[in-house]
């Protein structure tokens, strides 16, 4: 069984402490190369492995992620 | 299958509690209050407690936490939210009371209060947040800081001629006889934050059954503190830390 995921962050609360980054299983999120209205680097998500495991939003601080996940 | 497939309210696996207000947090980025405040929101929640759990927040970073969970709060004087949480929970049994504290807190200014509410084996539960330092007065020596830690008043580490060793509190009130559940955990991983999750349900459902006082002590990091990045904090904590504050069970009475 295989699954597929996505995730939301609101991109303007997020702090960019890269937390979620290096508990990704997949690669799936990074620090994004722009800046929110704090001047954090917010996280964003790339490519389309991600399986919707939830990972980065468990040790997120600021609770900023939104996973969904669906089953292919 | 498309993105925007996949974000559909029926995919929804895990979002924001409920219970977390929209308030930004004031803690730094990493830190690990934010994510221990999530997993006491979740279980709060979860156990449908909202209306009936009353929090006592400390002096320290976390001062603020009643503006982050939305329950009744109360604010404690400095190291006196054990005191605070004995009689509201005396006068409130019916309660879900828990004190919320770093190590400044707990094991410096309040640890007779701690230690004689073990003692007593009041049906509280205490969410210990252990990174040993002083966060918010600007990164002093606290007395769990490790030997050779380099804080603002260590400048060339912890030496225990001078400084004493460490305490290690959970370990302390273990002998304690008025204690029903004390426990170690830590929030580095999505792992380890599962865990410190169900051990704090845990004491939530331990202080239910009136067996005596249920105790979670958090190993955190504080990165502004030690001076490192929030990832590199992590790994420092994992490498140091875990030594001195081994993570797991340390008694539980219904076992």
């Amino acid at each position: 069984m295989a699954f597929k995921g996505a995730i939301e962050i609101d991109t303007a609360h997020c702090k960019g402490c890269g937390v979620c980054v290096t508990n990704c299983p997949t690669g799936s999120i990074r620090l994004s190369g722009m800046v929110n209205s704090k001047g954090y680097n917010y996280a964003e998500m790339t490519g389309d492995a991600c399986i919707g495991c939830s990972a980065c939003a468990l040790v997120c601080p600021d609770s900023v992620i939104t996973v969904y996940r669906v089953k292919i | 299958m498309d993105i925007a497939d996949i974000k559909r309210p029926e995919n929804l696996v895990y979002r924001k509690p409920a219970l977390i207000t929209d308030n930004v947090m004031h803690y730094c980025p990493g830190c690990s209050h934010g994510t221990v405040h999530k997993l006491i929101a979740e279980v709060i929640e979860e156990m449908g407690i909202q209306d009936s759990t009353i929090g006592i927040s400390p002096v320290g970073c976390s001062v603020f936490a009643y503006n982050y969970i939305d329950i009744d709060w109360e604010e404690a004087a400095h190291g006196r939210a054990p005191a605070l949480a004995t009689a509201t929970k005396r006068l409130c049994p019916d309660k879900h009371v828990f004190t919320y504290q770093g190590d400044g807190d707990l094991a410096s200014i309040g640890t007779a209060e701690i230690i004689h509410a073990c003692s007593r084996g009041e049906n509280i539960v205490v969410i210990f947040i252990n990174n040993g330092i002083y966060g918010m007065t600007g990164g002093q020596m606290a007395p769990t800081t490790l030997i050779g830690m380099k804080t603002s008043t260590t400048p060339y580490g912890r030496d225990p001629k001078l400084n004493g060793f460490p305490m290690v509190i959970a370990d302390m009130i273990a002998h304690l006889d008025g204690t029903a559940y004390i426990t170690r955990q830590s929030v580095h991983t999505a792992a380890a934050v599962r865990k410190a999750k169900s051990a704090i349900r845990k004491a939530f459902e331990y202080s239910e059954k009136n067996i005596g006082l249920s105790f979670v002590e958090i190993v955190a990091t504080c990165n502004s503190g030690w001076k490192m990045s929030p990832v590199d904090a992590n790994a420092w904590m994992v490498e140091h830390m875990f030594r001195k504050y081994p993570i797991g069970d340390i008694k539980d009475v219904l076992k």
